[in-house]
């Protein structure tokens, strides 16, 4: 799936055209995996912080594994460009303190090289000791959504991580995607990273999921495809589900990629998958519940069938799946849980009141799920995509096409791999930090901010 | 080749497409969608996906020339482990039964302890060559050194015959003659009657109709193209209007028609084989054993022997070893290449001089108990896809056999070349 625009602002003879007619100019995104020992080993990282944080050091080891050689200053020689700053704000409780975020950026986005990645660490606010801790923590996802605003236009993202106390050690993964061309797609994004699910006993720095089992529902298309694809490429034995229908594209996939085809329907098949699961590999590592359908209708014209296909795929089928796994205890230790939730599922969308619903919920199930999992050390977390180039997207009317294009800051769309990268990062041992959650792939979509 | 006892061969279970007379359903699918689809049928209903299986055997008679590793392509495409390893064969109508017996010998000869044994045709999908003065001038073509010499190869396009494809034919190369051209000389040599072979005929879409209509073929064919059941079946027809029909290929005084010859058929079939313990390892049921099979050949240059009679000769010499007569079985299913191939070689086998002479037997076989014949069908009523029948045959024997709960069948199947390949089924 192309954008027209992209290629028109990046080609030489049509740039000028574009820039003078005022239409928004994305840049091509720079995109890949962030597998490997050392993602980040030929990268220009700055590393900084304030006074008081308590994640630096542990944000300079992170780096250091990951193959940076982290800078603790703007270097001199101006033509150097910088793909990756990294601040620590753990330290800002003060007002005051808060012109770390200035003195720290100011000099900084003007070095900026094309696609560079911007990470700023805050406390939690709710582990501040006061109400203006709180507030000024709280006030750090401001500046770093405004500052994604800003350095959009140039393909660049930045991104906020709360990290608790006690979770230093565990942010390793999360600056492997933050810093990493995996989140191309994801900026103006909060993760918190947290001590609550139990740590994995092996943190592989590459072929991340080498040994592990995932299953993949709505696989053999799209972004399910593309997800099945990433898995596969960092290890994992890749069970790849989806219906009738599809059974082409599903064979060829799993051919590709090495990975199980299963024809099946989720919705009321959760018996039949469990055994598949027990009788080839005995169980699960990876579960991504990817599979969904929209039929969309406003409300007042929605026939009460099109309602009730949206909620048993999308929501019921979730549910039975996994209270069939729990049931027969198929998820292993330290697994990983993904569900698919939408833009849609944040914000609302005209005609999607069935779509929205079931997307939404999935917000709250992974919220309300994750705890119950935390001590086996799994994690239980959403993605939620924005307008993601895919056959799909495609047949959607060109204006209304365009308008969803373009209202982020990298005036694009994402594609399919990029919800497959934070899909992938979510899914290895080192992102054992982040559970319960929702991350958003949407390049910082105005909708539902 | 042979490192311990040999073993029993059990089928496991078996799935094929309705088979569609030719330029109907089918008509747009090729030989790999639909072996790779029925393969994918097999797959998922024995939940197969990722196994690496001992081998996949098979084939197709109508084969296109970018086909020629036909069966391993479908084998990448059907679930199945990519490390499965899979050959083509090609015996005729005889393939599809040829790669179950090669299938079961591995298996019971413990080289492998299970694989798929497989076929596909279409006459919807036929290859149609160059001429032969077209492909010389190509091969010379790409060999010339020169330019001049290009250029002088080139003008033999100028000769227009050089653009006529070669059709493929439903001929004998040795003889010329059609199929049912041969069939209806021994037809003619052995006296068997118009009303004899519309009556089987009949007999087939009947015993079909009804074992549709009892759900028997359920689990062994899959819907598909929109397809539940073989087009060709008409459990309607009557004798009256089989009689009006013209004869198909001696206009004169024939007996053979479009209603008592099996028609020009879309379809693949495959039927999974194993060891015993492999099926119990996985659970899968063990439908029947493949315990015995035999191909022979005859001479039908100058109708020295007639073209289809190959398995009269194979049978005597497997009832021989062992130690079996023709009436110890539960069940014969002789395929329906024609009415009158049925016919003649049941004919034969009744014949004193016929077994003494031809066959070197000390007298006639006998007869059969014709209640016993091809007791739900065979491809007069479900149609022939050539190297598909074997295992339509093979699947529905063995169910058979399994609903009996013990007994025997036989199987039967002539193809092209004269020759018959054979097997006994048991349970």
């Amino acid at each position: 799936m192309s954008d027209y625009l992209v290629r028109l602002a990046n080609d030489k003879t049509t740039a000028n055209l574009i820039r003078a007619l005022g239409l928004p100019a994305p840049v091509e995104l720079r995109r890949g995996g962030t597998d490997g020992v050392a993602p980040l080993s030929g990268a220009v990282v700055l590393a900084g912080g304030g006074a008081g944080g308590f994640a630096q050091s542990a944000v300079k080891s992170a780096l250091r594994a990951l193959g940076a050689k982290p800078l603790e200053a703007l270097p001199a020689d101006e033509s150097l460009r910088l793909n990756c700053v990294v601040l620590d704000a753990t330290g800002c409780a003060t007002p005051e303190s808060l012109r770390l975020l200035y003195e720290a950026f100011n000099p900084v986005l003007r070095r900026l090289d094309r696609c560079a990645r911007i990470v700023v660490l805050a406390a939690m606010p709710a582990e501040q000791a006061d109400p203006v801790g709180a507030a000024v923590a709280r006030g750090v996802e401001g500046f770093v959504r405004s500052l994604a605003k800003e350095v959009g236009k140039r393909g660049a993202t930045a991104n906020l991580i709360y990290v608790s106390r006690s979770a230093v050690d565990r942010l390793q993964g999360p600056l492997r995607f933050f810093c990493g061309d995996g989140c191309a797609y994801v900026t103006g994004q909060v993760l918190r990273v947290t001590g609550d699910a139990a740590a994995p006993s092996d943190l592989p720095a590459m072929q991340r999921l080498a040994g592990k089992v995932a299953l993949v529902t709505g696989a053999a298309r799209g972004i399910g495809a593309a997800v099945a694809t990433r898995l596969a490429g960092e290890g994992a034995k890749v069970v790849c589900l989806d219906v009738a229908p599809a059974r082409d594209p599903l064979y060829e996939l799993a051919l590709r990629i090495g990975g199980t085809p299963l024809v099946l329907d989720v919705t009321g098949a959760a018996g039949d998958l469990s055994e598949f699961l027990t009788g080839k590999f005995g169980g699960v590592d990876v579960v991504v519940h990817n599979a969904g359908i929209t039929r969309d209708k406003t409300l007042a014209n929605m026939k009460p069938e099109l309602w009730d296909q949206v909620i048993a795929v999308n929501l019921q089928a979730i549910v039975a799946v996994d209270r069939e796994l729990d049931t027969k205890g198929l998820i292993r230790d330290e697994g990983r849980e993904i569900c698919l939730s939408s833009i849609s599922g944040v914000a609302g969308n005209y005609g999607q009141s069935n779509y929205a619903a079931t997307k939404a919920a999935l917000i709250g199930y992974v919220a309300a799920r994750a705890p119950q999992l935390a001590a086996r050390g799994i994690t239980v977390n959403a993605i939620a995509p924005g307008f993601i180039e895919t056959p799909m997207t495609a047949k959607i009317p060109m204006m209304m096409r365009e308008v969803g294009r373009r209202l982020n800051s990298l005036s694009q769309g994402g594609q399919p791999e990029d919800v497959a990268e934070a899909i992938c990062f979510l899914a290895c041992p080192d992102a054992v930090g982040v559970t319960g959650q929702t991350l958003r792939v949407c390049g910082q979509s105005v909708v539902g901010a | 080749m042979l490192t311990g006892k040999p073993r029993r061969v059990a089928i496991v279970a078996a799935n094929r497409t309705p088979f569609a007379r030719s330029g109907t359903a089918y008509a747009k699918l090729s030989n790999k969608t639909m072996l790779t689809d029925t393969l994918r049928g097999l797959v998922e209903k024995c939940r197969l996906e990722g196994e690496r299986l001992g081998e996949v055997a098979g084939g197709a008679v109508m084969k296109h020339s970018s086909d020629w590793n036909l069966v391993r392509e479908c084998v990448l495409s059907s679930g199945l482990s990519p490390l499965t390893p899979a050959y083509d064969i090609q015996q005729a109508c005889g393939t599809g039964l040829e790669a179950a017996i090669l299938v079961a010998n591995k298996i019971a000869l413990g080289q492998i302890d299970c694989g798929i044994a497989c076929g596909s045709d279409t006459t919807s999908d036929a290859p149609i060559e160059v001429s032969r003065g077209m492909q010389r001038m190509l091969m010379d073509l790409n060999t010339a050194k020169t330019n001049t010499d290009k250029l002088k190869i080139a003008t033999r396009l100028l000769n227009p015959k050089l653009l006529l494809p070669k059709l493929p034919a439903n001929s004998e190369p040795r003889s010329g003659k059609s199929m049912g051209q041969h069939a209806e000389i021994t037809a003619k040599r052995l006296g068997i009657t118009r009303e004899a072979q519309d009556k089987l005929a009949l007999a087939s879409h009947q015993n079909l109709g009804k074992a549709y209509d009892k759900g028997f073929f359920d689990d062994l064919v899959m819907p598909y193209q929109g397809l539940k059941r073989d087009n060709n079946l008409r459990p309607d027809s009557t004798l009256a209007k089989m009689a009006s029909l013209k004869p198909a290929f001696d206009k004169k005084d024939g007996t053979i028609t479009a209603a008592n010859a099996s028609p020009l058929t879309d379809g693949a079939s495959a039927v999974l084989l194993a060891s015993e313990e492999w099926a119990k390892a996985r659970g899968l049921p063990i439908l029947a054993y493949l315990t015995d099979a035999e191909v022979a050949a005859v001479d039908f240059i100058d109708e020295r022997e007639g073209l289809l009679m190959a398995p009269a000769y194979a049978i005597p010499r497997m009832l021989a070893r062992r130690g079996l007569s023709l009436q110890d079985f539960d069940y014969y299913e002789i395929h329906e290449a024609f009415a009158a191939v049925v016919l003649s070689t049941l004919a034969v086998w009744e014949s004193a001089t016929y077994c003494k002479t031809q066959l070197g037997l000390p007298g006639a076989l006998g007869k059969i108990d014709r209640k016993k014949l091809n007791v739900l069908g065979s491809s007069i009523a479900a149609g022939h896809p050539f190297a598909a029948t074997g295992g339509r045959v093979v699947g529905t024997l063995a169910k058979l056999l399994s609903e009996k709960g013990s007994g025997r069948g036989l199987i039967s199947i002539c193809a092209a070349g004269g020759q018959g390949v054979t097997a006994i089924l048991e349970r």
